[in-house]
């Protein structure tokens, strides 16, 4: 963070606020009253202090644990079996029963959790660091600017996220990484729409003025002032985005352009249990609640979390 | 209206033209070039031959050429050769598009109508508990992913109860379920916009009046609600194509029916890169065309978009 002349005038009291205030403080709340705390600090406080936030996260962290730290959740091993305890229908020692090797299909998900949740998140975070920039320069380098980059999230929206996701995959052969570009890909229009509606949002709030007229440079307004204020409905789109990624990886993954089969991953286990649909039903319809659950989740805890920062 | 037009078949066609452009530099950034990519994908072979088929596919002609080349060939509806088969992208697809068709056109106005009875029935009820129920269906829907619903319906119907056939055999339920599994999915996004464009028409004075009159809670909502909260709706109605495409593709394979799943299958596994760049490209026309309708229809359900200069507005709100 640079540090600018800006920074040190006393004309916005939070800006002097430590970064993560923690609780209920009595100047804090007398300078929220009269609405003078910085938004992004006022937010951040809303955030910690709602309880339906708390309840979603809760089975998030333990399907992120899932990812990290896979070897908490099960002892079974998720490549190895023992072939005389296959087809077992779900019991107390199987919770999701066994596959034709006689693997455990929980820790199967459980261990496919990380491989799922990275092609995810790699997806992700293209299109938010993508996004963010197009949306950022849309909103601020002025109105050609604007225009050219509107045109191409236009194109983008244009040709449905699937197909995107098909050239590249087709382009650089299918695998894990090339199916977490091109999904990325697919997902920077929408970032870049909602990143530029809420910077120019931001831009025109008197503070921002302000902050220009104490000497700020575009970038020091830039990092201190409208991002921060502008990242509420981004965050929430991330949430909302990681589980429609989530879809759509298991969804090409189900079709064989992901990780190859030995490696556990929630599509590729759906696609492979196909096979014993007659024999086992709990191959498919296990892993499949899982996403489901995952996706559903995520997208209420998008909601929640523009709920929270809608003013 | 003549302006209103002009501008929207020229964006229209902008999109299209930018869309061909982005393509065609997208396969220009790949390691080597098409031929050399399909050709080796599991063998090597030697450079003639390479040399040979790059002449007869025009790959070896200076890129402005290729350029200026594929891009007239698009608007007289040549989308290139596939490379695996040699036939014209259009052939390829027009071979197999119908079984498509039917499965994404009654998935379409299966979904439409999923949406506006669902919205309708969330509306119309007087009780809170079915009133919550039903709003929380839609991201209920749009969280499913197409293959596992399908595949645990196959496993009920076929497996279990034996009411239908594991492979499309012409009946009624092997049509009937592949449709509405990808009905369900589709009209996700359509009923969440309705019911938020639905809230905000029920905000509004003009409600009141007609409850004031005594119109019937039916009336106001068929006759009066749904015409005024269409237009959102109409336009992420006219967006749902791309997800009805890839949706389609993953239902045939689940389902083993024929159709443009299979096509696009071979093409990604095979990397015949032309039959890729074909179909990205026929879709996004198709695409862009469905859009194209959607805007032109705006204005005769809402007659104000022609008046104010907001453009695109009803695509904010629906995206």
């Amino acid at each position: 963070m640079p540090v600018t002349r800006n920074s040190q005038l006393p004309v916005l009291p939070a800006a002097a606020a430590p970064a993560t205030p923690v609780g209920p403080d009595a100047s804090y709340a007398a300078i929220d009253d009269v609405g003078l705390a910085h938004p992004a600090a006022r937010r951040r406080r809303r955030v910690l202090r709602n309880p339906s936030l708390w309840v979603l996260a809760l089975p998030l962290t333990v399907i992120a644990a899932w990812a990290l730290v896979p070897d908490w959740f099960t002892t079974y091993s998720p490549l190895d079996g023992t072939p005389s305890e296959n087809f077992q229908a779900p019991n107390a020692t199987h919770l999701f029963g066994t596959d034709h090797l006689g693997r455990d299909v929980f820790a199967r998900v459980v261990h496919g959790t990380r491989q799922t949740l990275l092609t995810a998140g790699l997806a992700v975070l293209i299109g938010l660091v993508v996004g963010s920039v197009v949306g950022l320069v849309a909103a601020t380098a002025g109105r050609a600017a604007d225009a050219v980059s509107m045109r191409l999230v236009d194109v983008l929206l244009a040709v449905p996220g699937f197909l995107i996701s098909l050239v590249i995959v087709t382009a650089f052969a299918p695998g894990p990484v090339s199916l977490g570009v091109g999904v990325g890909i697919a997902s920077v229009a929408s970032f870049a729409r909602v990143v530029r509606s809420e910077v120019l949002r931001v831009r025109n709030l008197d503070f921002v003025e302000a902050s220009f007229l104490n000497g700020g440079t575009y970038w020091s307004v830039v990092l201190r002032h409208i991002l921060p204020n502008a990242s509420g409905p981004v965050l929430a789109l991330l949430a909302v985005d990681l589980g429609a990624a989530i879809l759509a990886i298991s969804g090409l993954g189900f079709l064989g352009f992901g990780a190859p089969p030995p490696t556990p991953e929630w599509g590729l286990l759906i696609a492979e249990g196909r096979q014993y649909l007659g024999s086992a039903w709990w191959l498919t319809s296990l892993p499949g609640v899982v996403i489901v659950a995952t996706v559903i989740l995520l997208a209420a805890l998008g909601r929640q979390l523009l709920k929270t920062f809608r003013i | 209206m003549a302006r209103y037009l002009a501008q929207r078949i020229g964006q229209a066609l902008l999109v299209v033209w930018l869309a061909y452009t982005f393509v065609f530099l997208a396969v220009q950034l790949l390691p080597s070039d098409p031929v050399t990519i399909f050709l080796t994908v599991d063998s090597a072979v030697d450079q003639a031959a390479i040399d040979t088929m790059k002449s007869q596919y025009g790959y070896d002609q200076p890129l402005p050429v290729q350029y200026v080349h594929q891009l007239l060939g698009l608007f007289s509806g040549d989308f290139g050769y596939s490379l695996a088969s040699g036939e014209s992208v259009s052939d390829r697809i027009s071979g197999v598009a119908g079984s498509t068709m039917v499965l994404a056109g009654s998935a379409f106005v299966s979904a439409v109508l999923i949406a506006v009875l669902l919205v309708a029935a969330a509306t119309l009820t007087r009780s809170g508990a079915a009133r919550r129920f039903l709003v929380n269906l839609p991201p209920l829907f749009s969280a499913v992913p197409v293959f596992w619903l399908g595949l645990v319906l196959l496993e009920l119907l076929s497996i279990r109860w034996g009411v239908m056939s594991l492979f499309p055999d012409g009946s009624f339920l092997s049509l009937a379920v592949p449709v509405l599994v990808l009905a369900v999915v589709v009209s996700a996004p359509m009923a969440q916009v309705l019911l938020k464009s639905m809230a905000h028409v029920y905000e509004q004075p003009f409600i009141d009046v007609l409850r004031a009159k005594g119109a019937s809670r039916s009336w106001i909502f068929f006759r009066h609600a749904l015409k005024n909260a269409a237009g959102p709706a109409l336009t992420i109605t006219g967006i749902t194509v791309g997800t009805l495409l890839a949706g389609s593709v993953i239902t045939e394979t689940v389902f083993a029916r024929s159709g443009l799943g299979s096509v696009v299958l071979q093409a990604v596994t095979t990397q015949d890169v032309p039959l890729v760049q074909g179909l990205v490209l026929l879709t996004a026309t198709v695409f862009v065309v469905v859009n194209l309708v959607v805007d032109l229809l705006y204005p005769l359900l809402d007659p104000r978009i022609l008046k104010s200069n907001r453009q695109g507005s009803a695509r904010a709100l629906a995206a």
